[in-house]
């Protein structure tokens, strides 16, 4: 199961990262969401997905799943979700000003280097 | 202290400049009806007289010593230290420099000059070149040093809005501080050889240093710093520029001391380096060749300065030459080597007496005729006669000429080199002939614009008429100082043996300290005339007649300077040098800063992506444990089919609204993933966060246009798939690998076994989330707070619509 899921992991990134890659701005926005999505199936990936229970103390269940990178990916879900919401006013916003999605156009002018 | 006791920590009296300085702006303000510069008088004469004082004590080859602790932990400290070298320098210093005070007094206009920001800079000059000179400790040596560039530097740009007076002091910076970077690596190395900072324990260690493998390095980069800061070939070409300064800084800096801390610094390392062969040959080598290349190139310069800075880099690279002749009487028992350095050091104190009269006099010349044109000038002979008298008696000093003090250091100079040809070591038996024949015709060439210069100013046709100016003799004040020069020169020519006693063979000694007991032992009586049978005086004889001829017939061969391409010029080298570095770097820059974010997330993904990969394989991190790995279930395998094709869909989509309904899948599947790996909160929260997210993307993506490729081509496409694909591998790897080496265990174990009891709880994540790790939840909270209020402060406030449209100008 971990070989599947690091390669699922892999596959979240690439695509991820090809979007940030690209020019548009709302590309941008929609591969940050993907990479989130891949780093917290990383995390879970590596902390290793055996276990037979959730880790919730019931009577007679003795094999917890690992709790400590569910709780940091829990935190880094509500992190992200902030960022994102930021982002994606900040796009609006930015869109409002210039009228552009395009990245390449939206970059300093020569006097100001 | 040796000898006798002193009341002053007199290290203290380096800084007594200095501190002036900070008086001088106070009474150039408030002090109106007298002229600045007789309050700074006071500083050199007293200085001037209190060193004097010195001079018993050095000449029984004593030294003194006086050292305020600075940074004691890295073993830095203030120290000066006087003995015959450093005595010697401190007088030329502090002498010179009161002549060129009262000389600036009336040189410059009370009314007209900014006299405060002058003196300031001179006095601040004066400190770091006693610093230069009196320093025992090689870090406060390099300092005092960097302040003699940067003094020079403000002195020279001192009539700042003049083109030529930036351009010559940024060109003296670059040059002079480079060298001096230099200097401070070979301090450097030399403390790490020695491991002190102190040159007279670097000295007594001596013989252990040669061997260090450090010491050749050392060598060289201390001699950049001498040779940059004395103007050697090919750094040379500093010193014309600096000509744009006012006449009393060349007279000072550039000709009597500033450029004398070079050949100090030679001088007093020369019993470190001295032994070796390579010190030697570049020693004596560039010294030669700087020699003949200044003598050359003066006659070819028709301003007056102009003559007098090739003039100066040419006596410097004589002098230079001499003190790497010194250094062979390490080698052998002749007396003539130790000779060498005897008549180096007699005329480096010739060279100050008469190169800062006849600067005096250019300036004296350019105060009162308005122009330092040497083709404009003629005939103020009978105009200026005592001028014409001092320019004189130092045109002929300078060309060696009896009865003049140059006349007996240039016949020691040529002695000594024609002694060198007798050499047998480091091959210079074949070479050694070349020494003479080029130190003989350059001696011609000095003859030849020592000539130029008095002659072509001062006699011919007068073409009075058709000066800027009407001349007339200069004020007395203004000439007192290059006539008590003038006199030096003559009287420093009938007691040469009285200076020697009193000033040289101390100064000799501490150049050569191993071979001499005292002072007293250099066997050394300087005769005017030695008789018919002495090779200086033949040649001397020859140099007038050869240099006369060249002198009648300047016309006739002076076109072989145009013969010198201008492109091949070293100025010009220098300013294809920085003109190419600026391009070069803007360029560079240009190419990489792109301005465009793409390009920058390219670097980044790239750079990790690599390093991460090549660490995993040259560490052999790489490994896959499949025994660990827990077996893959059906809902797992699914799951994941549904995952891979909503990311499918979020890159191919060519809808927004497709695109978001994408990625709310992918979020969605993440939480089932959740549910499968035995997550509840996870799931959860997931969910939650998912169906708001989807939410805000559809409310934001209303604002926002429809999905655009802007043209990208395939290239930039297959380039991005290549560097996210790379990043893909690298996340799987790295995943892989750190899953299936756990080098320590879960720390969990502590967490659900103490769940119940400690915390009281039975969510485990719940109970680390508020209760083992609280901070964590705590920042959470306050990132989610900001983010809403970014997110207000962003809707809400607005740039005035006028200040916009300025803005997408």
């Amino acid at each position: 199961m971990e070989l599947l899921m690091a390669i699922v992991a892999g596959i979240l990134f690439t695509a991820a990262i090809y979007l940030i890659l690209s020019r548009s701005l709302i590309k941008v926005i929609l591969g940050t969401g993907l990479l989130s999505h891949g780093a917290h199936l990383f995390i879970l990936t590596m902390g290793g997905l055996g276990g037979s229970a959730p880790p919730v103390l019931l009577d007679g269940v003795t094999e917890f799943v690992d709790p400590l990178p569910q709780a940091l990916i829990l935190t880094a879900i509500v992190i992200s979700f902030g960022v994102t919401a930021f982002i994606l006013v900040l796009a609006y916003r930015t869109y409002a000003v210039h009228k552009t999605d395009d990245l390449n156009s939206m970059k300093g002018n020569d006097e100001h280097d | 202290m040796d000898g006798r006791r002193i009341l002053l920590e007199f290290v203290l009296l380096i800084f007594l400049p200095f501190v002036f300085a900070i008086l001088v702006p106070f009474a150039y303000k408030y002090i109106k009806g007298i002229h600045t510069g007789w309050f700074v008088l006071l500083v050199p004469l007293v200085l001037f007289g209190y060193y004097l004082s010195f001079i018993p004590l050095t000449m029984d080859g004593g030294h003194a010593i006086s050292e305020i602790k600075w940074i004691p932990t890295l073993g830095i400290a203030f120290t000066s230290y006087i003995d015959g070298l450093s005595l010697l320098f401190t007088l030329l210093i502090t002498g010179i420099g009161s002549l060129v005070v009262l000389y600036s007094i009336f040189y410059m206009d009370k009314k007209k000059e900014n006299l405060g920001s002058f003196y300031v800079y001179l006095l601040l000059f004066m400190t770091a070149m006693l610093g230069v000179v009196q320093s025992d400790n090689t870090m406060t040596l390099y300092l005092f040093w960097e302040l003699t560039s940067i003094s020079s530097f403000l002195l020279i740009g001192y009539w700042y809005t003049r083109d030529k007076s930036r351009f010559g002091a940024l060109k003296s910076m670059m040059i002079t501080v480079f060298g001096g970077l230099m200097m401070l690596g070979g301090f450097i190395l030399l403390s790490i050889m020695g491991e002190t900072f102190s040159i007279r324990e670097l000295i007594a260690q001596a013989p252990d240093l040669v061997s260090h493998p450090y010491f050749t390095s050392a060598l060289i980069l201390i001699l950049l710093g001498a040779f940059t800061k004395s103007a050697q070939f090919p750094f040379y070409i500093w010193l014309p520029d600096a000509m744009e300064a006012p006449t009393p800084v060349s007279a000072y800096l550039h000709s009597a001391t500033m450029v004398k801390a070079g050949i100090y610094l030679v001088a007093r390392f020369t019993p470190i380096f001295g032994t070796s062969s390579t010190w030697i040959w570049l020693v004596t080598g560039i010294g030669l060749l700087t020699l003949f290349w200044g003598s050359f190139f003066a006659v070819k310069q028709t301003d007056l300065k102009a003559i007098l800075a090739f003039s100066t880099v040419s006596q410097l690279g004589l002098i230079m030459s001499l003190l790497g002749a010194g250094a062979i009487s390490y080698h052998t028992t002749e007396a003539m080597f130790a000779f060498a350095t005897y008549a180096a050091i007699f005329h480096l104190i010739n060279h100050a007496t008469f190169k800062g009269g006849l600067f005096m006099i250019a300036g004296i010349i350019d105060h009162e005729t308005g122009t330092r044109d040497i083709r404009k000038l003629g005939g103020l002979m009978s105009i200026m006669p005592l001028s014409f008298t001092v320019a004189l008696i130092g045109s002929l000093s300078m060309a060696g000429l009896p009865p003049f003090n140059g006349f007996l250091s240039k016949e020691m100079f040529l002695e000594s080199m024609v002694a060198l040809r007798h050499f047998e070591l480091f091959q210079f038996d074949t070479w050694g002939i070349l020494f003479p024949i080029v130190a003989w015709v350059a001696s011609v060439f000095t003859f030849t614009y020592s000539l130029y210069f008095v002659l072509k100013t001062f006699l011919g046709q007068g073409k009075v008429d058709q000066l800027p100016k009407r001349p007339h003799e200069a004020p007395i004040g203004m000439l007192v100082a290059p006539m008590i020069l003038a006199s030096l020169v003559i009287i420093i020519f009938f007691i040469p043996n009285v200076l020697g006693k009193w000033v040289i063979k101390p100064a000799v000694m501490a150049v050569q300290p191993t071979l001499y007991g005292s002072p007293a032992d250099i066997d050394i009586h300087v005769l005017a005339w030695h008789g018919f049978g002495s090779v200086g005086l033949w040649l001397t004889v020859a140099i007038v007649i050869v240099g006369s001829l060249l002198y009648l017939t300047i016309p006739k061969w002076q076109p072989l300077y145009k013969l010198q391409p201008a492109k091949l010029s070293l100025n010009e080298g220098y300013d294809a040098l920085m003109r190419g570095s600026e391009k070069g770097m803007n360029r560079l820059s240009r190419a990489y800063m792109t301005g465009l974010i793409r390009t920058y997330l390219l670097y980044m993904f790239a750079f990790l992506s690599v390093t991460v990969i090549a660490v995993l394989f040259i560490k052999d991190a790489f490994v896959v444990d499949m025994n660990s790995f827990a077996a893959i279930t059906l809902y797992g395998a699914l799951n994941a089919v549904i995952l891979l094709l909503s990311i499918g869909f979020v890159v191919f989509a060519k809808s927004r609204l497709a695109a978001i309904i994408a990625l709310g899948g992918v979020g969605y599947s993440v939480a089932l993933f959740f549910v499968i790996f035995k997550a509840p909160d996870l799931a959860l929260t997931q969910l939650v966060i998912e169906t708001v997210s989807v939410a805000l993307f559809l409310l934001a993506f209303k604002h926002l246009p429809a999905l655009n490729e802007h043209g990208e081509t395939k290239k930039t496409k297959v380039v991005n798939l290549i560097i996210s694909l790379s990043v893909g591998v690298m996340v799987t790897l790295v995943a892989l690998s750190s899953h299936s080496q756990k080098l320590i265990p879960s720390i969990s174990q502590y967490y659900k076994d103490t769940v119940a009891t400690e915390a009281g709880g039975g969510n485990i994540v719940n109970v680390i989330l508020v209760d083992y790790r609280g901070f964590d939840t705590l920042f959470e909270i306050a990132v989610l707070a900001i983010a809403g209020i970014a997110v207000l402060g962003m809707i809400r406030l607005r740039v005035s619509r006028k200040e916009t449209t300025d803005e997408n100008k």
